[in-house]
């Protein structure tokens, strides 16, 4: 008999030892990501149903790999049997069982998924009454985060008060894509035609990862964003800063900067001057699609408050901004700045490595 | 047939050879229309595995520049379509048309010539998406094709227009093959066999035919509603014209949803007729086994939305497909437990076909588990597209479809080409490509519930995925290699392995009855079945519950010119004006296209006005 065990007992080895590096390897606290390590009620209720869920999977798993195996091993044919075995056709009263059981075990878990379902479809009540409203939009291959009651419009950055009710819009003005901050909730997908609606609500400060989720062109693996949960006095002290009018230019560097900002036609796409004004990121957008040279872009006004660019994927600095402005496809590939403005299709045009510095110290400037 | 009433031009006249190229070229019989989509699903599986080998060298490691984001895009784009068109749809064609009209004791399928039209339109199809690639565009917006980045402003090269071609060029094939498998089963069962004396791999080639009937056309019509807005300026999807991208949605997974089950229900039937043959046991609960399949294809049309909670359909709608697709799992359990209760109390042999299938058992029950772990729209919206629903799918279509039909490989290749397989070599593909595969999928729920989403070429060092990918990739390589053993196994083989004989397994179907490879015209004289295990009958007859007739052998004694449907030129012609009228549409070129389209229709004339038998000299 120990024989005939020997070959599975490599196996064993191996799935044990595989099991104990994805362990390791899979899940710690500080991955940006993890489903694991909720920091709301809406990404916490989806996870207690996922572990209900796994710990079911689990047990139906033991038990019918145990079974298999233990068929496969107890029954293997010996050398001396010759006559057939048993010839069973079928058991009505098992196969009845082995239909019914599974429609228990599925009932644990759609019972309460109904519940999680009717308890997410709307937002808990706010503590002052008065949720945070933020409308999201997604570009290729950006995020804008729009504060229609505070007249804030922002990118990559979402700024949100701890403890508070965020309830959000989601609109694409191009493709399809997906909207997905992994430790405050799951996904909802972004639509050109259909306004989406999801909430969420973070527990402590801190600042939490998001992409895109949903193919939306060559650089979806750079379009990410983050969500900075903060006290309400920072909050406070966020909206005071974005609601500022823009600070003129320092003189010198940046103020050649800012000359070359307008005359290098980044004002196309680029408002660095407030809030973009109703539908003019549409037009942007729409202009792209009839083979225009204009593309929705992030609004520059407050610029250098925000400590990532590009999709999120590089610090603000001086260094990755004159890379970045050198030949923005080092950062994303395929995206419209490269695709479309004139210094980067024009070879007369060209940004030149002054130009460059120049246009990074004004972009520093924007606080 | 020499009474002819009219005289034919020279044109028309079918070829009367059936050696050599031409011969395959002409070729009707089922049997070498079976092979020849068998070698070249395999040739595409190259493709298919090429594609994905190099995707996992690009993930191995955090921001790698091996390929471009477009490269990549175009990789996975391609290897989803490849897989699921390219090759295991038409393997499962190969083994429906080596097997249908073997396992119901028939001579040919009902339509000869159209079985060959379906062949050589697929391979129209397949060479034309591969000639994307060779032109500098292939498609790169996923085998899902989500509009509306499929629209002209977002995608403005030619990639999408070769995929939309040539999915239509392959869906027009497979309702064919579909079309002509029902009539065939429906129409040439041997006598005695009855709908529930069928095997069950036959009853499930029929079950799966009628999906492919019915959810074929939905992708076609998507298709053609796409094909306008690239071609003719049309706004069907496109969103700024008041088209609705999600509508594409609901259209690719009304199709999509039973297509997985196109993919899975062939395997799981060649599992089926491997696991009563291997366990010396009739397979347990047939009955509940034929229900469970078409209770499973009715249901297969309607959760397709489950693809699509985090769109935003609601809370009402995201209940009922939660409900549905809760509810698959009970007709698959009771596969699952039913292939169980096969082995239970038999003599299990472990021949490699045996163990394939019993991985098959053992991976697609993860497959399985995860899938209702995501039937949960809550908990799914944290999984959905990431790499956890890559893992599932693996599970069903590679833990499952794949070790499946490498089952159904090793179990009827013999009676295919003669000649055995190594099944020591089996054995070690098995084992290389059992480890190879968990170790490359299992780790991705790990890394899918960790957050890395999918169709990402690259992710930075700080998302922590770097660790997992890696294992992955190397675990790709193995799977890769056990590919290599069976190559090998196969080239050995052709250099002499064992002689096959007719029953090599001791098995109960009525393929098993008649010579390896079988003759053209399958059998002497058509048999008669009592059970849907008539050569077990024949062998065990104290077993039988009703005796077979003594045979009939005997009694008809004497040679009889068995008429067989004869070759002919038009199907091949027809498929190659097909495809070349689908190229000139992609590059606008009407003159080619319109030409092209008329030799589809000269053809037509041709393949009715074609005499039923070709001109014999006796």
């Amino acid at each position: 008999m120990g024989l005939r065990y020997a070959p599975l007992r490599p196996l064993l080895f191996v799935l044990a030892g595989a099991l104990l590096i994805l362990v390791i390897a899979g899940c710690s606290s500080t991955d940006p990501q993890s489903t694991f390590y909720p920091k709301g009620p809406a990404a916490r209720d989806q996870l207690n149903l996922f572990l209900l869920i796994f710990w079911l999977a689990v047990a139906v798993f033991v038990v019918v790999e145990g079974a298999l195996l233990y068929a496969v091993i107890r029954f293997r044919r010996r050398k001396d049997q010759t006559e057939l075995p048993k010839q069973v056709h079928g058991n009505n009263k098992l196969e009845i069982a082995w239909t019914i059981l599974p429609v228990i075990v599925l009932a644990v878990i759609a019972i309460p998924t109904y519940i999680t379902i009717h308890k997410q479809k709307d937002p808990p009540p706010d503590p002052t009454g008065k949720p945070i409203m933020v409308d999201v939009v997604g570009h290729q291959w950006w995020w804008e985060f729009k504060y229609p009651e505070l007249g804030i419009v922002t990118a990559t950055e979402m700024h949100i008060p701890v403890g508070r009710t965020v309830t959000f819009t989601l609109f694409s003005d191009d493709v399809v894509h997906s909207f997905w901050v992994p430790k405050l909730a799951g996904k909802t997908d972004v639509f050109p035609l259909q306004v989406n609606e999801g909430w969420f609500v973070a527990d402590e400060p801190g600042t939490y990862f998001g992409l895109c989720a949903e193919l939306c062109g060559l650089s979806h693996a750079q379009m990410r964003f983050k969500v900075v949960a903060q006290t309400q006095a920072d909050f406070d002290a966020w909206i005071a800063a974005q609601k500022a009018p823009p600070a003129p230019a320092p003189a010198g560097l940046a103020a050649r900067g800012a000359t070359l900002f307008a005359t290098k036609e980044c004002v196309l796409c680029h408002t660095n001057t407030g809030p973009d004004g109703e539908g003019v990121q549409a037009s942007r957008a729409r202009a792209f699609e009839n083979g225009g040279k204009a593309f929705a872009a992030p609004n520059l006004t407050h610029f250098a408050t925000r400590k990532t660019f590009a999709g999120s994927i590089v610090d603000t600095n001086g260094e990755s901004l004159a890379k970045w402005l050198l030949n923005p496809d080092n950062y994303k590939p395929g995206n419209r700045m490269a695709q479309l403005a004139s210094v980067y299709t024009d070879p007369a045009k060209q940004l030149t490595r002054d130009e460059i510095d120049a246009l990074v110290a004004y972009l520093l400037s924007r606080n | 047939m020499a009474t002819i009433a009219y005289p034919i031009p020279g044109i028309l006249r079918r070829p009367t050879s059936t050696a050599g190229v031409w011969g395959w070229i002409t070729t009707v019989d089922a049997k070498r229309i079976g092979v020849l989509y068998g070698v070249t699903a395999l040739i595409f599986l190259i493709s298919g595995g090429a594609a994905a080998l190099v995707m996992r060298l690009q993930l191995a490691a955090p921001d790698n520049t091996l390929v471009s984001a477009g490269t990549y895009n175009a990789l996975f784009t391609m290897h989803g379509t490849v897989m699921v068109f390219l090759f295991i749809m038409p393997i499962n064609a190969a083994f429906a048309n080596f097997l249908l009209p073997l396992m119901l004791g028939a001579r040919d399928v009902a339509f000869p010539r159209l079985n060959a039209l379906s062949y050589w339109l697929f391979l129209g199809g397949g060479l034309l998406l591969h000639l994307s690639f060779l032109t500098g565009g292939a498609p790169d917006a996923g085998w899902f094709s989500y509009a509306n980045l499929t629209e002209k402003p977002y995608s403005p090269g030619h990639g999408i227009d070769y995929w939309i071609l040539s999915l239509q060029i392959l869906g027009a094939a497979s309702i064919m093959s579909s079309l002509n498998f029902i009539v065939t089963i429906i129409n040439m069962r041997c006598k005695g066999m009855s709908f529930m004396r069928m095997p069950i791999f036959v009853w499930i080639v029929f079950i799966v035919s009628f999906l492919l009937i019915f959810s074929m056309p939905v992708i076609a019509i998507a298709l053609v509603l796409l094909t306008a807005d690239r071609f003719a300026g049309s706004h069907f999807f496109f969103a700024s014209g008041g088209g609705d991208p999600i509508l594409w949605q609901h259209l690719f997974w009304i199709f999509g949803h039973p297509e997985v089950y196109i993919l899975i229900l062939p395997p799981m039937g060649m599992v089926s007729e491997i696991i009563p043959v291997f366990s010396r046991k009739p397979l347990f609960g047939y009955r509940a086994m034929v229900l469970a399949s078409v209770f499973i294809a009715i249901t297969g049309f309607a959760v397709w939305s489950h693809h699509m909670f985090s769109v935003g359909l609601g809370p009402i709608a995201n209940t009922y497909f939660a409900t549905a697709t809760m509810l698959v799992a009970v007709p698959t359990g009771v596969k699952i437990f039913n292939w169980i209760a096969t082995v239970w109390g038999g003599q299990v042999s472990l021949k490699s076909p045996m163990l394939f299938a019993l991985g098959f058992v053992g991976l697609f029950t993860i497959g399985g588990i995860s899938g209702v772990m995501h039937s949960s729209p809550p908990s799914d919206l944290q999984q959905t597209d990431t790499y956890f629903i890559v893992a599932h799918f693996h599970y069903v279509l590679f833990g499952g479809g794949m070790f499946g039909i490498m089952g159904g490989i090793y179990y009827w290749f013999p009676k295919i080409t003669g000649r055995m397989l190594s099944d020591g070599l089996g054995k070690l593909h098995f084992w290389l490509m059992f480890i190879g595969f968990n170790v490359t999928f299992f780790p991705m729920h790990f890394v899918g519930l960790n957050g890395m989403p999918r169709r990402i070429y690259t992710y930075t060092e700080d998302m922590n995925f770097g660790a997992l990918n890696m294992l992955e990739t190397v675990g790709s390589f193995i799977m890769g290699a056990s590919f290599l053993i069976l190559a090998y196994n196969m080239w050995k083989s052709f250099q002499g392995g064992e002689k096959a004989g007719n029953d090599p397994w001791d098995a109960n179907t009525l393929e098993w009855s008649i010579a390896s490879p079988p003759p053209e015209h399958n059998f002497d004289e058509i048999p008669e079945v009592r059970s849907e295990r008539p050569l077990f009958d024949q062998k065990h007859p104290e077993l039988a519950h009703h005796p077979p007739a003594a045979h009939a052998a005997a009694a008809h004694h004497g040679h009889r010119h068995i008429h067989l449907p004869a070759p002919s030129y038009w199907p091949v012609i027809m498929a190659a004006a097909v495809t070349i009228a689908a190229i000139g549409l992609i590059y606008k070129n009407y003159p080619v296209f319109g030409i092209a389209l008329g030799m589809v229709i000269v053809t037509l004339y041709a393949w009715v006005k074609e005499p039923v038998f070709a001109e014999t000299k006796e």
